[in-house]
């Protein structure tokens, strides 16, 4: 499988910033939840809250979900341009 | 066109099926689906547990438009493939018992991921109806839904409800009767495809599987299950298979391993047509109610000062009104029974009397007691789950529960315990990882619970005088540091430090329903009740008889000569055998340990019982006896719900064994280390 150079896990996106779900790097147990719940790749999502450590929240499909940051690490995602950052 | 699915065989002849019906109620978690059924079937409902699951059934009977109409309310489920015990029971509730119908409730402030399990339920042979509830929720966070659109493009009706509102449930009954009356020949479902570099794959597995499954399983939707990795399908097809057959669609299904994510695509680009005509954000970009609040409600500071707040207003409730309560029970409804029944069996043998006064209402009156206090738990927890809060809870203490290899969602049930055990243990259901729902109900019996806090609060002021509130203290602090430290051990030598996914959806906060609240304290008061009228009255009965046979007295009963085999072992803590019968007693009730005490100084005055005490044993005497009362073996009514939780033996025999060790454990070192210190 080839990853697009920009692609980063989940967790290391700020808080208020939006990016697409790439791909999942777990078990099918997990991953098949995550897909239930709406982490397709493709779909967008944005970063509700991210300390930098603990468990982080996103919104995704009008939901809120909340991650545990091992969970977060595990999920890759592909950085959107936001018009309030860089 | 690929077709699917043959629907001449979905409409049922409700004509000549009489008038009666059976509805199943489907929906995600935090789509109001509980409420609705509460509308529905008021107290008409009865509460169980699916057949060998430890899942809650409930169902109600409710008439309308001259029917009786049978409600069955599904466990909430994200999906159907069987990814939990609830979504193996939903989905096999729709395909063996065939529901003349299913209600899928959908809620409108999240369409999008609510309508995934529509997707599912909507390609089933049954009728189906959408309620798509929650409008005045969605309405706050900017979103509103045009349910006749969204009806043209399902397919299906969908009527808006407002779940707190009786004219919206008698909408939704008026649609059912008009579709029920045209034989749901309106129906014209639009069925989610699976994406299109897969449709070859799915027919080929379901033309090999489809003259061999029992007939109730569809051939499209168990191959589209195998393919999105569903081991229960993958089983069963398997049993109908050849050897031969079988190896075939096994090869396919692994060229295909990852086929769930064009399935979940596939779905999702389905809800993405249903919707885009049927949703508008007349107020996109603003910040929602529930944005606001969890701007505080989860910050990693101000949450957890949030939640202590929140947690020291359920004790500040709970003491300052259950405690009362729970001794005017006591003072003015137990005790006067007791004396009553003694008064009316007072010709009747000894025998006789001592069983209904000591051994009935003694016993099982103790326990119920305790009743307003669980009350008041109930209630305090179920308004915070219904307002959206406890989620949040949870998430806040994620961090601090992953010492134990635990997550947030396992701090609830373990705070629960404060008020009882038995609730915690129960908690511990929402817990959907099988490791970590066991660690944390064999953690739960060392929360010191209100009995236990009882027991304490007598007899710390024995031995500690004016410093009896900081030992007090010191205790629950200590009993809650070998909590963590159990955990912490346990996790890694039981479950070799496998850590559990923390995956848990934060529903938006609305205005809780009173109806619902009140409902779920009733239902859990009562089977409570239940409980003590069955099981603690047993446990009761046993341990009243072993404490008057073969002689009638304590000292010479067949529980002193247990207190004395075990003697020994109290020696190391500095127990005399008085101090272990007592121990023992409290096996039945926690408090039991008082009573017994007062029995064998035969003062049955309380000021008389604590100077006794203190002038009897040492202080290092009463701290030992302080520690292993509040770590002891759980008492039997929590013993009896850990094996139904756990339907296990083993788990329950581990967990007394653990909670025996530990309090004989620290017992023995506090005893030593408080004599080495001259107390």
């Amino acid at each position: 499988m080839s990853i697009p150079l920009k692609t980063m896990p989940l967790s290391e996106l700020p808080a208020g910033e939006h990016a697409c779900v790439m791909a999942l790097d777990f078990g099918r147990g997990i991953s098949a939840r995550l897909t239930t719940l709406g982490f397709t790749p493709g779909a967008e999502l944005t970063m509700i809250q991210n300390y930098g450590h603990g468990p982080l929240v996103v919104t995704i499909r009008d939901t809120r979900i909340a991650l545990g940051r091992r969970e977060a690490q595990s999920i890759l995602i592909q950085r959107k341009p936001n018009d309030n950052v860089l | 066109m690929t077709t699917y699915y043959d629907h001449s065989t979905f409409h049922p002849d409700f004509l000549t099926k009489g008038k009666d019906i059976t509805i199943a109620l489907a929906g995600q978690p935090n789509m109001g689906k509980s409420t609705l059924f509460n509308l529905f079937t008021g107290l008409n409902q009865h509460v169980g547990n699916w057949t060998g699951k430890t899942v809650e059934k409930r169902e109600g009977t409710f008439q309308s438009h001259h029917r009786n109409i049978h409600l069955i309310d599904l466990p909430g489920t994200y999906s159907l493939t069987a990814n939990s015990p609830e979504e193996v029971i939903a989905r096999e509730y729709i395909l063996q018992e065939k529901p003349d119908l299913v209600i899928a409730v959908v809620s409108a402030a999240n369409l999008e991921r609510s309508l995934y399990l529509v997707s599912e339920l909507i390609a089933l042979p049954i009728p189906l109806i959408v309620a798509l509830n929650m409008v005045d929720v969605a309405k706050m966070e900017g979103i509103e839904v045009n349910a006749a659109v969204l009806e043209a493009a399902l397919g299906v009706p969908v009527v808006p409800v407002v779940a707190t509102h009786a004219h919206s449930a008698r909408n939704l009954l008026n649609v059912l009767e008009e579709n029920i009356q045209n034989n749901f020949s309106n129906l014209n479902p639009n069925i989610p495809e699976i994406r299109a570099d897969h449709r070859e794959v799915l027919q080929e597995i379901k033309s090999l599987i489809q003259d061999s499954l029992p007939a109730e399983y569809p051939a499209y939707w168990a191959a589209t299950k195998m393919l999105e990795g569903d081991s229960e399908i993958e089983k069963l097809v398997k049993n109908c298979l050849t050897p031969e057959q079988w190896q075939t669609v096994a090869s396919i299904l692994k060229e295909h391993d990852d086929s769930y994510l064009a399935i979940a695509s596939g779905r999702y680009d389905w809800i993405g047509r249903m919707i885009r005509a049927a949703v508008h954000r007349p107020r996109a970009g603003q910040i929602s109610v529930t944005d606001q609040l969890d701007r505080w409600a989860t910050h990693p500071i101000i949450g957890l000062v949030f939640l202590a707040a929140v947690l020291g207003l359920v004790f500040w409730l709970t003491f300052a009104i259950g405690a009362p309560l729970q001794d005017w029970l006591d003072s003015a409804v137990i005790a006067p029974l007791g004396e009553w029944a003694g008064m009316q069996l007072v010709d009747a043998p000894v025998w006789l009397n001592g069983l209904i006064v000591d051994g009935i209402i003694g016993g099982v009156g103790a326990v119920l007691t305790f009743l307003p206090i669980i009350i008041i738990f109930f209630a305090i927890f179920g308004l915070l789950e219904d307002v959206g809060y406890m989620a949040r809870a949870a998430y806040v203490m994620d961090n601090f529960m992953h010492w134990m290899g635990l997550h947030g969602k396992s701090f609830l049930p373990l705070f629960l315990g404060f008020g009882c055990n038995v609730p915690a243990v129960m908690g511990a259901r929402v817990i959907e990882s099988y490791p970590a729902r066991i660690l944390t109900i064999l953690l739960a019996p060392l929360i010191p619970c209100t009995a236990r806090m009882a027991v304490v609060a007598f007899l710390a002021p024995a031995f500690f005088g004016k410093q009896a509130g900081l030992v007090t203290w010191g205790l629950i602090l200590f009993s809650l540091a070998i909590l963590v430290i159990s955990g912490v051990i346990l996790n890694r030598i039981l479950f070799k430090g496998e850590r559990t996914a923390f995956i848990m959806e934060l529903p938006l906060y609305h205005i809780p329903n009173l109806r619902s609240t009140a409902l779920l304290v009733w239902q859990r008061s009562l089977s409570f009740i239940r409980k003590a009228g069955t099981l603690i009255l047993m446990m009761s009965l046993v341990v009243w008889a072993l404490s008057v046979l073969p002689g009638g007295d304590l000292e010479s009963s067949y529980l002193a000569r247990i207190g004395n085999l075990f003697a020994p072992i109290g020696k190391w803590m500095g127990l005399d055998w008085r101090l272990t019968v007592a121990l023992l007693t409290s096996f039945f009730a926690k408090e039991n340990s008082i009573a017994t005490l007062g029995v064998l100084f035969s003062s049955s005055e309380e000021s008389g019982l604590t100077q006794t005490l203190a002038a009897t044993y040492s202080t290092a005497t009463g701290l030992s006896f302080l520690v292993v009362s509040l770590l002891f073996i759980p008492c039997a009514a929590t013993v009896a719900v850990i094996h139904q939780e756990t339907g296990s033996w083993k788990w329950t025999l581990v967990n007394i064994l653990l909670m025996l060790v530990l309090s004989i454990g620290t017992a023995s070192g506090v005893y030593a280390l408080a004599n080495l210190i001259g107390l």
